[in-house]
């Protein structure tokens, strides 16, 4: 009885994760189609040209540019801002701190639309031009929570007696920071500016109403959606899944690794 | 605790992010609030009291408000039903693979929300795979169609929120002593037992954390029934975005997003009385 259980939960799990990848598995397959006609819905034949030339449609590697760029400044600064939050609400008592965790949280809460439409109206009102500064500053402003709880998370589970140890060895507090307190939550920061710029990279609809002019990879995607879709968005959408899940593959071997090396058990 | 003295630090530290976080979130909400209660075409707007517009909005959209809020909630239990055995999984029988089984599970997420629904338009399309099962198998009829229908936007909208179910759950799921559960089976619990009166309970902060996080942009979306969908699936998400950025009604546009708000805090302040206990929204 209890093999059997042990099976059909491995099997629903297994159906669960063909579940999850039966899209992903279309979209590769899609990025190797030779449409006819200008949607990508049928399968028309195999090719590897839209391998050859992944941003031969016009438009495509404008966006590409600046879906990264600004994934890389927001995730940049919201790690910054949202590390220096999480070190004062794990470390620090202090007044207003219930205040604080509620602004933090409440973000995550709301529903993109309304985020979106209200930085649209903040925009409106001051009379500010929409386009890569404003996507940039809608990014980073819903990236601080996501950046807060990750790092908090890593905090939370620090052993103060690390610092402790350092000062008693005569490091002043900027060397303890910087020498242990730094190295030991970095893979907390890390992993929040990963994810960061994960959900930069893919956010449609709070970029969709401060957009202005400009256009990012996902708002292209959409566009393109109305009139033609290129196999060549699903070579760059397949391109991005491999290089992200390359880059966790690796991060996890890498501290599976140092586990195993018997470093610091942190 | 030699930091008690310097007052000053916390403060220091927040300032960058919470003035970010003041001036583009608390002071927009603001502005929307102001927005809600105003009259006018655009671009010329004048505050003035306007509760009309609550009223006038409520009324002309009840239809895609209750829409959104039962596409949200059917997707919301299917993920959770398919979620929580496998985050169950991954917790207890992943053993050294845990990590990389959770990879497995957030790895469709890294390719585009856009390109993942444009896929499952794909899948479902009138002469995908699927549909031609389906009538072969007599479930639907010759001339049926998955596409463009509440199914399919459901489909989706499950499909995409996944992860915020899987994730929570896994994280309270794995925290879980496993010695607790052999107290209970030592105790003469059967496993059935033994995991409802232990695991479940133990799990459930996760399990209010997931649907909250499945609900709220669930109950928001509007790719999904846009892509997958007809305006007779439109969702209260696809009304908001309309009014903004097609006809530019904004104060109706606000006030529907401020009811929006307001149906899901209500929601969320029930279901959490529902699950019980104040602990609860710590965990979230």
């Amino acid at each position: 009885m209890r093999l059997v259980r042990r099976h059909i939960l491995s099997a629903y799990a297994v159906l669960a994760l063909a579940y999850l990848f039966l899209p992903i598995a279309v979209v590769v397959l899609f990025s190797f189609n030779n449409p006819r006609g200008r949607f990508n819905y049928t399968w028309e034949g195999f090719t590897f040209k839209n391998w050859t030339n992944p941003f031969g449609f016009p438009g495509l590697s404008a966006a590409l540019k600046v879906s990264i760029e600004i994934a890389l400044l927001s995730s940049l600064f919201a790690t910054a801002l949202g590390t220096l939050i999480a070190l004062a609400l794990v470390r620090y008592r202090f007044k207003g701190s219930a205040t604080t965790n509620l602004l933090i949280f409440v973000p995550m809460t709301t529903p993109e639309v309304v985020m979106g439409a209200s930085l649209l109206t903040l925009f409106v009102n001051w009379r500010i031009a929409q386009g890569f500064g404003t996507i940039l500053i809608a990014h980073i402003l819903f990236n601080i929570s996501y950046v807060v709880v990750t790092v908090r998370a890593r905090l939370v589970g620090f052993d103060r007696h690390l610092e402790e140890a350092a000062m008693d060895l005569g490091a002043n507090e900027w060397v303890t920071f910087m020498k242990v307190t730094l190295p030991l939550i970095m893979p907390g920061i890390v992993a929040a500016g990963l994810l960061a710029f994960a959900l930069s990279i893919d956010d449609f609809v709070i970029t969709y109403f401060n957009a202005g002019s400009t256009v990012t990879f996902p708002l292209f995607v959409w566009g393109a959606a109305r009139v033609a879709t290129p196999a060549q968005i699903n070579v760059i959408g397949t391109a991005i899944f491999v290089i992200a899940v390359s880059g966790m593959l690796a991060n996890i071997l890498l501290q599976n690794f140092r586990s195993r090396k018997g470093a610091l058990a942190v | 605790m030699i930091h008690r003295r310097k007052w000053a630090i916390p403060y220091l530290l927040l300032a960058p992010g919470m003035a970010w976080l003041l001036v583009f979130f608390v002071v927009p909400m603001w502005y929307l609030a102001k927005m809600s209660l105003s009259q006018g075409l655009f671009p010329f707007f004048s505050f003035g009291w306007a509760w009309g517009n609550f009223r006038d909005a409520v009324s002309s959209y009840q239809t895609q408000f209750i829409r959104s809020g039962e596409y949200a909630g059917i997707a919301t239990v299917i993920a959770l039903a398919v979620s929580y055995p496998l985050a169950y999984w991954i917790a207890f029988r992943g053993g050294r693979w845990k990590n990389l089984f959770l990879l497995l599970v957030i790895a469709p997420f890294f390719v585009t929300y856009l390109i993942r629904t444009l896929a499952w338009e794909t899948i479902l399309s009138d002469n995908g795979l699927i549909v031609r099962i389906l009538q072969d198998v007599g479930i639907l009829g010759s001339d049926g169609r998955l596409l463009a229908t509440s199914a399919a936007v459901i489909a989706g909208i499950t499909y995409n929120f996944l992860p915020f179910m899987v994730l929570p759950l896994y994280v309270s799921l794995e925290q879980i002593d496993h010695r607790l559960i052999e107290a209970a089976e030592d105790l003469y619990a059967s496993r059935a037992r033994a995991f409802a009166r232990v695991t479940l309970p133990l799990s459930l902060p996760g399990v209010f954390a997931g649907v909250l996080l499945t609900f709220i942009p669930a109950a928001g979306d509007f790719i999904n029934a846009q892509l997958l969908g007809t305006p007779r699936q439109y969702m209260i998400g696809n009304v908001i975005q309309s009014e903004f950025l097609s006809v530019r009604d904004y104060p109706t546009a606000a006030s529907l997003s401020f009811v929006l708000m307001a149906a899901i805090l209500v929601l969320v302040l029930i279901f959490a009385r529902i699950l019980g206990t104040d602990r609860l929204t710590v965990a979230a």
